[in-house]
């Protein structure tokens, strides 16, 4: 991306503005598109609710528009977008949430037509990662996923429990786990995670170890453009890292690779790996978008959201070599202070 | 005995191991043997050089350097 071809006055919309306690990552990608990019950015946030965080951060979000939840459909998502367009003429989309993803999927042919970039996994490659489906994804792949089964009735557990043992770790369909140590306690997770993310509910074999997450970004053709690993430093109760630091470390290097090569993965990824005590390497779970902590990779020296616009806007982006292992984040809470007007404007006007 | 080529260590006696993302903080004395690892010197050199600059006698040395060793080791931050 050259300044004098004209590209520096981009216009990025991105989702995922709710930096809370269990965040999302968009407030994390628009530091690293800012960082990252030549020129003069306007990003426009994209958000669900009127209480996202970012959307009233206007130093870093230049404009907000709420957008309908994913189960309004893609249809009146393209609407929204079409009329956002309209505006603010978006070059490029980042969306930031694995919900959202399957309608930003669907309808990123007809954001191209639109002029809009995307630079997404295919509906193969998002369908087959899924918690449901992980096992037989790893089986495929050749990748180490620990055993696990979906089940769609409370009495399924009793299997379970048989088969793996306690602790189990009992998973929503979408987000959450909780490691339950008991019956009641597997059967209480049970409930609370189907009423809150629907069927079926995943159990999987308990892994001891050390939490490590890898971001990377793959080309689509089987290229890992980045892969930078972190070690989670300090855990909220959600299970969300509020302190890492980069590792340099050529197993996971090459499992990322491996991982890549494999399924052409397509865009930005988080792999959740658990490294047990013998040294081995369990993949707990790949997400399909860059993670909360993803300004690390540019902190490193991998600024992976600039590299990913790079690619979507059509440009040839070499393998990074080399980063900065060591590098560490901590995670911080602070009050933005605004007036309600605003809130008022994002709740009743749909724009901010 | 030989630190691994990647394990970072700071003049404060703090060492992190790139593989694992851990952190130990070595007191001063295990922080001057850690130099001389650094440098590349040999343990029997590194033992005369202690000998020779501080007050301790050859047996007291020998364990508490076989200590630290196995401390290393346990911690996976020697060449196999």
């Amino acid at each position: 991306m050259q300044k004098e071809q004209g590209m520096e006055d981009l216009t990025i919309a991105v989702t995922g503005l709710n930096a809370i306690d269990s965040p999302g990552p968009g407030m994390a990608v628009i530091r690293s598109l800012r960082e990252g990019l030549p020129g003069r950015i306007r990003i426009i946030g994209l958000s669900y609710e009127s209480l996202e965080p970012g959307a009233y951060l206007h130093d870093w979000v230049d404009k907000t528009y709420q957008v309908p939840y994913p189960a309004a459909g893609t249809k009146v998502l393209l609407d929204r977008i079409a009329h956002i367009h309209d505006r603010e003429r978006l070059q490029l989309i980042i969306p930031n949430f694995d919900a959202e993803l399957p309608n930003f999927i669907r309808i990123a042919p007809s954001l191209e037509v639109m002029g809009i970039a995307t630079f997404l996994p295919t509906k193969e490659q998002f369908d087959a990662r899924e918690k449901e489906r992980l096992r037989a994804f790893g089986e495929e792949h050749g990748l180490d996923v620990p055993d696990e089964r979906a089940i769609h009735r409370v009495e399924g557990l009793s299997e379970c429990a048989g088969a793996f043992g306690y602790p189990m770790v009992v998973k929503g369909r979408y987000y959450e786990a909780i490691i339950a140590h008991t019956g009641e306690q597997a059967a209480k997770a049970f409930y609370q995670l189907s009423a809150k993310w629907g069927l079926p509910v995943i159990v999987q074999r308990f892994i001891r170890g050390t939490e490590i997450n890898i971001a990377l970004l793959g080309d689509g053709e089987g290229n890992a453009v980045s892969i930078i690993p972190m070690r989670k430093l300090y855990i909220t109760d959600k299970g969300k890292a509020w302190a890492g630091v980069t590792l340099e470390d050529d197993a996971l290097t090459e499992l990322a690779t491996r991982f890549v090569a494999s399924t052409r993965w397509k865009g930005g990824c988080e792999l959740e790996i658990m490294r047990s005590d013998d040294g081995r390497l369990h993949i707990m779970e790949v997400n399909p978008r860059f993670p909360a902590w993803i300004y690390l990779s540019a902190a490193a020296g991998q600024n992976q959201p600039a590299l990913l616009a790079r690619m979507a806007l059509g440009e040839k982006v070499t393998p990074c070599t080399g980063y900065q292992a060591g590098k560490m984040f901590i995670r911080y809470a602070w009050d933005h202070v605004t007036d309600v007007g605003e809130f008022q404007r994002l709740s009743g006007l749909g724009e901010l | 005995m030989q630190l691994k080529r990647n394990i970072a260590t700071s003049e404060d006696g703090f060492l992190f191991n790139p593989s694992t993302g851990d952190s130990y903080a070595a007191n001063p004395m295990a922080t001057v043997i850690l130099r001389m690892l650094k440098e590349g010197r040999p343990l029997a050199a590194i033992r005369q050089k202690v000998l020779e600059e501080y007050e301790v006698e050859g047996d007291r040395l020998d364990r508490d350097l076989a200590d630290f060793e196995r401390q290393l080791k346990e911690a996976g931050l020697l060449q196999a």
